[in-house]
């Protein structure tokens, strides 16, 4: 089960947080800096995953910006790497070419994807179609 | 409405924020939004609600406190509109967490939204549901969700099958209504509805082992059939990610397979056929196939045992390792990590590429592969291991290494069967990295080499040559002190040259060359340097040609700021002076060390005496310290052993003191005296022990002995020839405590020497203070003089049933009024039988001494072949006046 989901960039900024269990602000404070602190300073050449506190962090890194899951240990790791991807993908194709700032102004959207992608932290639709078909009929609803 | 900023829109407000400067700024623009949104809030102003609660997740997500507007959410979820719920719901989900009491309002609004004629409503009041759902809102919710199961729109039944996850998790109580509607959701040929439902299920299964029979005998071959199309389905554009369509359902089924396989022999062996397929079919150039073929290795390793299987997913594994991505390399250690305990034999076929791993420059993968050479190490393997180790221990990053370390110091003791390979890496790793290994290391090190007789020589070489290149490590330093110390003279002459040897020349004076340079290096910590200084007296008579330069380095230290090195300086130096007749007695070399006490004492130690003693800020009273310290026992380990090498031994000691020898041997009793003082000479010479015990001498013996120790012949009274005693030079932390009751204390120690019988009309009878038919305790029971309150008390126990015990452990309890000090105990184990017997030293303090009487209650707890016993009492036949 993923844990939170963190998307931040290279300073630290926080442009993505969900949670999918519960924690008081300070200690997301906490751990967003600390997820942070972990990825930023990897060497590209290491693994994407990190051990944090008894679970463990996922990331990938696209351009600037770093999409961090936090995960049980037994979790399949690579499935996360893939999904991450994924994420990623329809995030482009919803965007057309996605940028850190489509991402902050449009941040509520960036919210409702994840929703219909990630539920209570487990995997809900792996069709990017299905996804993005999804996005355009709830857009139509505002 | 609200003069200054509430109809600035979101994207103005992201603008101005991002335009700050400096954080103050930052601060300023957000404080001033907020409370644009607070007024507006106050206000009820409707129009705005929606765009201010946008501004609060933004503002929410830069780490700001929003709690102000959690109520607002609320009020947007209960209005009727889709784009207000929308973002109500949003802002629940980001500003609320389920422990906030604002939820159980919102429960409510979720039961008419869940019931909502409009699905994409439903839709949202079942995404929240799923992410913040609480146990409460799982009980009262549960029904509505088990219904939309099978609402017609997959969209609904998706996110339904997620909540009913989230809502088991929170109450298990509740799996069984759901087994139905999930395995129902297993037919399904929409992928998004199929991936939950199997999640679903998989969580059913964990939970409880019904659902889990029922899902077994139900669905197991509808799941392999599923995963059998799935695996040949035709390329599908909708699905595919490099090549493989919908690689996380294949990863979802094949997890759920794996629940039902896992000890069910039957499941197990319909499933063989299709993992045989996944796992040879499936293409392992891209992630995406590797992550279905590690979910699938996992799979096979948990199911029931299926030989050929096996062999596949670890040969899967072998490949993955040989990869060069790091992330398959890594989820690869970690499932080798799993599977060693099924199969060693397999894993151990690829013990050089996972040697290679802990080389790897990340150190998540140096760190995984190096706990699975530590489980893979066997009698066969662990000498050329062993040695790749300790190479690559030079060229490693300083953070690796002192795991590094500690592994290969864990696996070199483990296989310590052969001496002489156990010493050599010893020293290895101790010349490379000594400083991050515990001091009991270098301690079982020492032990094992005084053991080794026939190794002396070639241990005291090699470390010779060990030392001319590398001096760094402290603890190295250590162990060639001690070793150069006692077999010195089996350096110089090659004695007991070993085949694989190549002789060296040294001569004595480079031998000592070595030790002043230990002394004299700046990085040497204080008990090196007192090691190095009893090194040099050792070698003074090992090499005579020596001796006058070794007094010179010696006599260097006579003024030596700490106060233990002054004191040796000037001892050792006296007795190369003038002493030369005895000093080869005195400095033979220590009889061996007995490894089983060693053994039994460093397990028995606690965890915090582990550290070395530093000289003299361990001003211990004897007897009073709960564990003795680790190098005490060391050095000390068979002083109490050691019959008396010969009568001089009382000489020795009154030599030191710089008394007429023919004096003492006129004395009644002086032969007596012989077996302890050589003791306390042993205690003397080892390191960083306090001298006390040749204080506590004296006391022991009756005034008449004290007297002849005295320097001058007895004339005073025997109080002042005490007095006198302790202000010769030798015992120098005597002045600080004179006084009778200063030497009570230093008796402590001692009250399981004999000489405890002599202290006159002190002594007690020993009384029978437990006695089961498994056990005897016997107390005996002293006081010293001087202080009535206390009464030391020397435990026995014995033995008498015809099973030896095993972790023996005696703890005792005492009223208030007493005061309970327990020493540790001579050991851990009992014989059977009464033929042998543990003591254990206690001392009580009876605060109200004279009007009432000793009580105390015990617990013994043992095993027997490995079985716990236990035994209590109380302890009630004290003598009256203690």
């Amino acid at each position: 089960m993923i844990r939170f989901i963190l998307l931040q960039n290279r300073q630290g900024k926080t442009r993505l947080a969900k949670y999918y269990v519960p924690l008081e602000d300070s200690e997301k404070h906490k751990v967003e800096y600390e997820v942070h602190r972990l990825v930023v300073n990897r060497d590209p050449k290491y693994t994407n995953f990190v051990e944090f506190r008894t679970h463990k962090i996922i990331y990938r890194r696209y351009a600037g910006l770093f999409f961090s899951l936090c995960v049980d240990i037994t979790d399949n790791e690579l499935a996360y790497l893939e999904c991450i991807h994924l994420f990623v993908e329809i995030l482009d194709h919803f965007f057309s070419n996605v940028c850190e700032l489509d991402l902050v102004f449009n941040f509520h959207k960036v919210y409702l994807i994840l929703d219909e992608f990630i539920l209570a932290g487990e995997l809900q639709e792996t069709s990017k179609k299905a996804i993005i078909e999804r996005m355009g009929e709830l857009e139509k609803l505002e | 409405m609200n003069p200054f900023s509430s109809d600035t829109r979101l994207r103005d407000m992201i603008r101005a924020i991002r335009a700050c400067k400096t954080a103050a700024e930052e601060r300023g623009v957000v404080r001033k939004e907020c409370a644009a949104i607070r007024a507006s809030i106050d206000a009820n102003d409707q129009h705005y609600r929606h765009r201010n609660m946008s501004k609060l997740m933004f503002i929410h997500m830069l780490g700001y406190p929003t709690h102000f507007g959690q109520m607002e959410c609320l009020k947007l979820i209960s209005s009727p509109g889709f784009p207000e719920k929308r973002i109500g719901y949003l802002g629940l989900m980001l500003l609320v967490d389920e422990r906030q009491e604002v939820l159980m309002l919102v429960t409510n609004s979720l039961k008419q939204d869940l019931n909502h004629t409009n699905q994409y409503i439903v839709g949202l009041a079942l995404c929240a549901l799923g992410n913040i759902c609480s146990a409460e809102m799982a009980r009262d919710l549960a029904p509505e969700v088990e219904r939309l199961l099978q609402f017609r729109d997959p969209n609904i039944r998706k996110k339904a099958a997620i909540c009913s996850l989230r809502i088991i998790k929170k109450v298990p109580d509740l799996a069984e209504n759901f087994v139905n509607p999930a395995t129902a959701l297993l037919r399904e040929k929409h992928h998004g509805v199929l991936i939950t439902g199997v999640q679903l299920c998989t969580e059913l299964c964990k939970i409880s082992s019904e659902a889990l029979e029922h899902i077994r005998k139900k669905c197991t071959e509808g799941l392999v059939r599923t995963l059998k199309d799935l695996a040949n389905s035709p390329y599908s554009p909708e699905y595919d990610i490099a090549g493989i369509t919908d690689p996380f359902l294949h990863i979802k089924l094949l997890r759920l397979l794996r629940a039902l396989g896992e000890g069910d022999a039957d499941a197990s062996d319909s499933m063989n056929d299709i993992l045989a397929q996944v796992a040879s079919k499936t293409e392992s150039n891209k992630v995406a196939g590797n992550a279905i073929l590690y979910e699938c290795v996992q799979t096979i390793m948990s199911i029931e045992d299926n030989g050929g299987l096996r062999v596949l997913a670890i040969n899967i594994l072998g490949r993955f390792l040989s990869n060069r991505d790091n992330n398959i390399r890594y989820v690869a250690l970690n499932m080798l990590m799993k599977a060693v305990s099924a199969d060693t034999q397999a894993v151990q076929r690829h013990r050089a590429t996972i040697l290679e791993c802990v080389k790897d420059s990340d150190a998540s993968i140096r760190k995984r592969a190096l706990e699975l050479v530590y489980i893979l190490v066997n009698e066969a393997n662990v000498k050329p291991l062993t040695k790749e180790l300790v190479d690559y221990l030079e060229v490693s990053d300083q953070d690796f290494r002192e795991d590094l370390t500690t592994k290969i110091c864990s696996i070199v003791s483990k296989f310590s069967h052969e001496k002489i390979w156990y010493i050599d890496q010893m020293l290895k790793l101790l010349s490379k990295a000594g400083n991050f290994l515990k001091d009991e290391v270098w301690h079982a090190l020492i032990v094992v080499i005084s053991n080794a007789s026939n190794l002396h020589g070639y241990t005291v070489r090699a470390l010779y040559k060990a030392f001319q290149t590398s001096t760094e490590e402290e603890t190295f330093v250590r162990v060639a002190m001690w070793c150069l110390g006692e077999y010195g003279d089996l350096l110089i002459n090659n004695v007991e040259m070993l085949d694989i040897e190549d002789p060296i020349t040294v001569t004595e004076s480079d031998a000592v060359d070595v030790v002043e340079h230990a002394l004299k290096r700046h990085s040497s910590d204080l008990t090196t340097k007192e090691m190095a200084l009893v090194a040099l007296l050792k070698l003074s008579s090992r090499f005579p040609s020596c001796t006058e330069r070794i007094r010179e380095i010696i006599i260097q230290y006579k003024g030596n700021l700490v106060l233990e090195l002054q004191q040796r300086s000037i001892e050792f130096n006296s007795i190369i002076a003038k002493h030369q007749n005895i000093s080869s007695t005195l400095v033979e070399r220590m009889p061996v060390l007995d490894e089983a006490t060693f053994n039994a004492r460093r397990a028995g130690s606690l965890p915090d005496a582990v550290s070395t003693p530093t000289g003299p800020s361990v001003n211990l009273p004897n007897g009073a310290v709960k564990s003795v310290a680790p190098l005490l026992d060391l050095l000390d380990l068979s002083a109490d052993d050691t019959p008396a090498p010969s009568s001089s031994g009382g000489d020795f000691l009154n030599d030191l003191i710089g008394v007429d020898p023919s004096v003492v041997s006129q004395q009644p009793g002086a032969i007596h005296t012989s077996k302890n003082s050589t003791d306390v000479l042993l205690d003397l010479l080892s390191i960083g022990s306090p001298s006390a015990p040749i204080e506590s001498l004296p006391v022991q013996r009756n005034s008449s002995t004290i007297d002849i120790l005295s320097p001058s012949t007895s004339k005073r009274e025997p109080i002042s020839s005490l007095d006198d005693l302790s202000s010769v030079s030798l015992s120098s932390r005597a002045p600080s405590n004179t006084g009778a009751a200063s030497m009570t204390d230093l008796l402590d120690g001692f009250a399981s020497g004999p000489p405890a019988s002599e202290n006159n009309g002190l002594v007690y009878p020993p009384i029978t203070a437990f006695e089961s038919s498994s056990l005897r305790l016997t107390f005996n029971l002293s006081k010293q003089p001087g202080s009535p309150q206390t009464t030391n008390v020397q435990a026995t126990f014995m033995n008498l049933s015809s099973n030896a015990y095993t972790d023996f452990v005696f703890q005792a309890a005492v009223p208030k009024f007493l005061q309970l000090l327990l020493d540790p105990a001579s050991g851990n184990t009992l014989p059977a039988n009464g033929k042998g017997s543990i003591t254990q030293n206690l001392k009580v303090t009876n605060s109200q001494h004279g009007k009432k009487s000793l009580v105390m209650r015990i617990r013994i707890t043992y095993k027997i072949n490995g079985e716990d016993k236990l035994e209590e009492g109380q302890i009630t036949n004290f003598p009256r006046d203690l």
